[in-house]
């Protein structure tokens, strides 16, 4: 393995971990790995070393392909081109239970386990000890109880419904079925989001168990505190290439670290900035929203003409609070006024009726008919207003769509297209172009440009600022700092649930934005 | 039926700048003299794919007529008898195809109705109690009608807003909805005395019986319904992403309760023709027509799963279970036999099916690497 650094950055040289903490073998050498999906290189060449009892981390901001690329190690997907190698050996996992049976085991986010059967029969699930088609229980439960307490969980009977379970117990069961085929490798997805603060503590207590037995373990979390408490070395991943391999966790400077996740590979084209709008009428006006468990307190307004940008992490209430707005969830309390008009909690008609329109964050499944052609996508909000006495204006609605796809540049222009063969970037225009037919004056839009390509994502920013210049206001979430800071006239930064910083888009930089939305604790390790 | 031909918000300030031209009546009727781009013909209402597939189904039903007339050319031979026989098979068709396009618009609506024949069963019993049959034909009519809209109204309140599974909902209701009809019956076959009633299965208008107008009105405004009104659209919607038509702006609980309705409602007017066929109701008619309009729908090519189906695919799979009935009957044949085929033609359309979408999905799926920038 060269000590070189992989891609980009020269800045900071490669430094290896400290020998004691990697003395292990390398279980796992990923070499240029690429993946591409239509329209997006999801993976443009990533390099990954893991040794055998270490704990890897794997940092980047969303859509910087660390899902992809879980999902190739666990036999998901396959690599376009690329070499993984496997204890040595080259390898290709034609599914996931290739993988698995290789001896890499992956724990989702969301945890794939079946609520409605024991502990032990999930950790077993799919290779159930057996004897003539019979399962063997009590052996199935004795080894079992055997991992459990190997974990330090003892205490969980292994008869147990999962779904009595908390979430952290849960958690423990993943690991158990990891461990109850023999995995040496073990990824964990942003493990600790659904953990409370003391649970956390326990979960790497495990790990360091764990690695102790020389199982190696790939971490992915957002918390850089973390990182620096349970991790031995760090890999970066910016725009689907790995910008920086083989950092020491503890040691390395947590500007570095940033700025490897944001280090500009990707030349952002935002148009020209006119002067916020500062008077006039509030549109938007939000005092006080909260649903437990989701965001709290949260106070905002938006100008007509306005942009304005919410900064924060998958899990700090961005898509929540968004949603509430938009009627889509209720919320418990607080108020969403819009012309100074109260609006009726919890009614997506409502807030249509008012002149909101919402891009949601996950296209395919929230947005788009993706069998239907793309004229009826299009006017999917606003065909009852062209039609008379419930018929619908088939000539009229065509004919307004045409002039959407025109004015999008939607590629191919052929709006009898289903929506199903557009890419990520003119898919993502039909959604918006939705909107732009009705008498929309507030949009908001849900990370308009996750999984849209460098030049679409140009278009879609040209689109977003053209509507504010005819006085649209608009309510922008993103996970991508530098887009909230091109785009926006005013940022919003949220962590948690709760709004942090407040400032004009000029005033704010990337680094003090990272810094504001992964926790506090980030600035201690930073040295000036 | 469907509503909210809406005008722009009323309460919107003028001061603020539109991006598009706010919709109001009259710029809606001076656009609608605008030349119609691109043209949609009668053809694409129902969409390119499901038009192709109708004409597979064509195909099987002249498959269907060919067998029939290789094995009976003793009768085929007879020009008056085949007229006679094609009246046959439509009168067959009528009752389950009014329920069939019902049940069509909640299949693509993303639900499934299991209570049809069971509504048609009440509806049928209560337009034929003595009470009912004392305030004429009207009245008849009406009560089936109100019976039945009703009873869906029911269905649609239970899925909607009680949150039940539709299957389950439906399922519930075929088992009560029976044991209602058997109790106002008193188990007893009711009679109509009513000859208007009585007449609409015997009436012949132009030498076509008058079932078979009431038929085609039913699936002409099906298809008008489905295809050239914001209902229609809906549907479409709500079964294809409800999520989707949600944050649209559609309102997916009401539209929801507004198809199992139609539903009921078309139930309520089959209700009326096996009535009016049988000079009589009974608690056990219309047995088992949940299973001959789900099964008529799918072989349609209505997806299951919902978003996508068309009335004429509906009609035409009515048409070809009909005609395999009375291609067994004048052969003579057992209806056990009859239905093991029926079976294996509802397996064998849906593997059809799932062929010609596993292709038209590649297809796309090569599209979409040229296609993507």
């Amino acid at each position: 393995m060269s000590t070189e650094p992989t891609a980009a950055g020269d800045k900071a040289p490669l430094v290896e971990a400290p020998a004691d903490t990697v003395a292990g073998e390398v279980v796992l050498r990923l070499t240029d790995v690429v993946k591409t999906f239509p329209g997006v290189r999801a993976l443009d060449g990533v390099q990954l070393e893991v040794r055998a009892g270490e704990v890897h981390c794997l940092l980047g901001q969303n859509g910087a392909g660390k899902s992809t690329l879980i999902k190739v190690l666990a036999g998901v997907h396959r690599p376009d081109s690329g070499q993984v190698q496997w204890r040595g050996e080259p390898v290709h996992f034609a599914n996931p239970q290739a993988a698995m049976r290789a001896g890499i085991a992956t724990i989702y986010q969301e945890l794939d386990l079946v609520e409605d059967l024991s502990v032990a029969e999930n950790a077993f699930l799919g290779h159930e000890p057996k004897v003539a088609g019979f399962v063997r229980r009590g052996h199935m439960a004795r080894r079992t109880r055997e991992i459990l307490s190997r974990l330090g969980h003892g205490e969980i009977p292994p008869g147990r419904m999962v779904r009595a379970l908390p979430a952290a117990g849960k958690q423990v069961v993943s690991m158990a079925r990891a461990l109850s085929h023999e995995a040496r490798l073990i990824i964990m997805d942003e493990p600790s989001a659904v953990l409370a603060h003391d649970e956390v503590d326990n979960l790497f207590r495990i790990i360091r168990e764990l690695t102790a037995q020389g199982i190696a373990v790939i971490y992915i979390s957002h918390r850089m505190e973390e990182i620096r408490e349970i991790g031995d070395r760090v890999t970066v991943l910016k725009d689907g290439r790995t910008t920086a391999a083989n950092l020491p966790a503890r040691d390395t400077p947590t500007r570095d670290l940033v700025a490897r996740m944001t280090g500009r590979n990707i030349e952002y084209v935002f148009p020209d900035r006119p002067t916020a709008p500062t008077a006039g009428d509030e549109l938007l006006r939000v005092e006080g929203l909260s649903r437990t468990g989701e965001f709290a307190d949260v106070s905002l307004s938006v100008r007509p003409g306005e942009i304005v940008g919410i900064a924060g992490l998958v899990g700090s209430g961005r898509s929540e609070l968004l949603e509430t707005i938009y009627g889509a969830r209720r919320a418990e309390s607080g108020t969403i006024r819009m012309g100074g008009r109260i609006l009726r909690p919890g009614s997506v008609g409502a807030a249509v009726r008012a002149g909101m329109g919402m891009a949601p964050e996950e296209r395919k499944s929230q947005a788009l008919l993706l069998g239907e052609p793309i004229h009826r996508n299009v006017t999917l909000a606003t065909f009852s207003r062209y039609a008379r006495l419930g018929f619908t204006n088939a000539g009229r609605e065509r004919a307004e769509a045409e002039r959407i796809a025109d004015e999008l540049q939607l590629r191919p222009n052929d709006v009898r297209r289903a929506v199903r063969t557009l890419s990520g970037g003119n898919q993502q225009k039909v959604v918006v172009g939705r909107w732009l037919l009705g008498d929309t004056r507030l949009l908001l839009l849900d990370e308009p440009t996750r999984g849209v390509d460098v030049g679409a994502r140009a278009e879609l920013y040209r689109v977003i600022r053209g509507l504010a210049a005819q006085g649209v206001g608009v309510l922008l979430v993103s996970s991508e700092v530098p887009e909230v800071l091109g785009l926006a006239d005013r940022v919003l930064v949220m962590r948690e649930g709760r709004m942090v910083r407040e400032a004009p888009a000029g005033e704010l930089d990337e680094n003090t934005v990272l810094d504001l939305v992964m926790a506090g604790s980030l600035m201690e390790g930073a040295p000036a | 039926m469907s509503e909210s031909t809406g005008t722009a918000t009323p309460d919107r300030p003028a001061d603020l700048p539109a991006q598009s031209p706010p919709v109001d009546p009259a710029v809606t009727a001076s656009l609608k003299e605008k030349p119609r781009t691109g043209g949609l013909s009668f053809w694409q209402g129902d969409g390119g794919e499901g038009a192709k597939r109708n004409l597979g189904l064509i195909g099987v039903l002249v498959v269907l007529v060919v067998i029939g007339a290789a094995t009976r050319w003793d009768l085929y031979s007879n020009p008056d008898w085949v007229w006679g026989n094609t009246l046959t098979i439509l009168k067959l068709a009528s009752v389950v195809g009014v329920v069939t396009v019902g049940m069509t618009f909640v299949i693509i609506g993303g639900g499934i109705d299991l209570s049809v024949g069971a509504i048609v069963a009440l509806a049928g019993v209560w337009a034929t109690t003595l009470a009912t049959q004392s305030y004429g034909a009207g009245g008849m009519i009406f009560t089936a009608i109100v019976v039945g809209t009703a009873v869906g109204v029911v269905n649609g309140i239970l899925i909607s807003y009680g949150r039940l599974v539709a299957f389950i909902a439906t399922l519930a209701m075929m088992v009560a909805a029976r044991g209602l009809a058997a109790q106002i019956s008193g188990k007893q076959t009711q009679v109509s005395n009513n000859s208007f009633i009585n007449g609409i299965a015997s009436t012949e208008l132009f030498g076509i019986p008058l079932l078979v107008y009431i038929l085609a009105a039913v699936v002409a405004a099906g298809w008008v319904l489905l295809n050239r009104t914001t209902f229609g659209r809906r549907t479409v919607a709500v079964g294809g992403n409800p999520e989707a038509a949600r944050l649209a702006g559609i309102n997916v609980r009401r539209h929801t309760l507004l198809l199992y309705a139609l539903s009921g409602l078309c139930c309520g007017i089959a209700a009326i023709m096996l009535t009016a066929q049988a000079n009589s109701a009974q608690a056990a008619m219309a047995n088992l027509y949940e299973l001959d309009a789900i099964a008529a729908a799918i072989i349609g090519g209505t997806l299951l799963s919902g978003g996508r189906g068309t009335i004429v695919g509906s009609l035409l799979g009515v048409l070809i279970f009909s005609t395999i009935t009375n291609l067994f009957a004048i052969n003579g044949l057992s209806t056990e036999a009859q239905n093991m085929v029926k079976g294996g033609i509802i397996v064998g359309a849906v593997l059809i099916q799932q062929v010609q979408f596993r292709s038209v999905t590649q297809f796309l799926g090569r599209n979409k690497a040229t296609t993507s920038a």
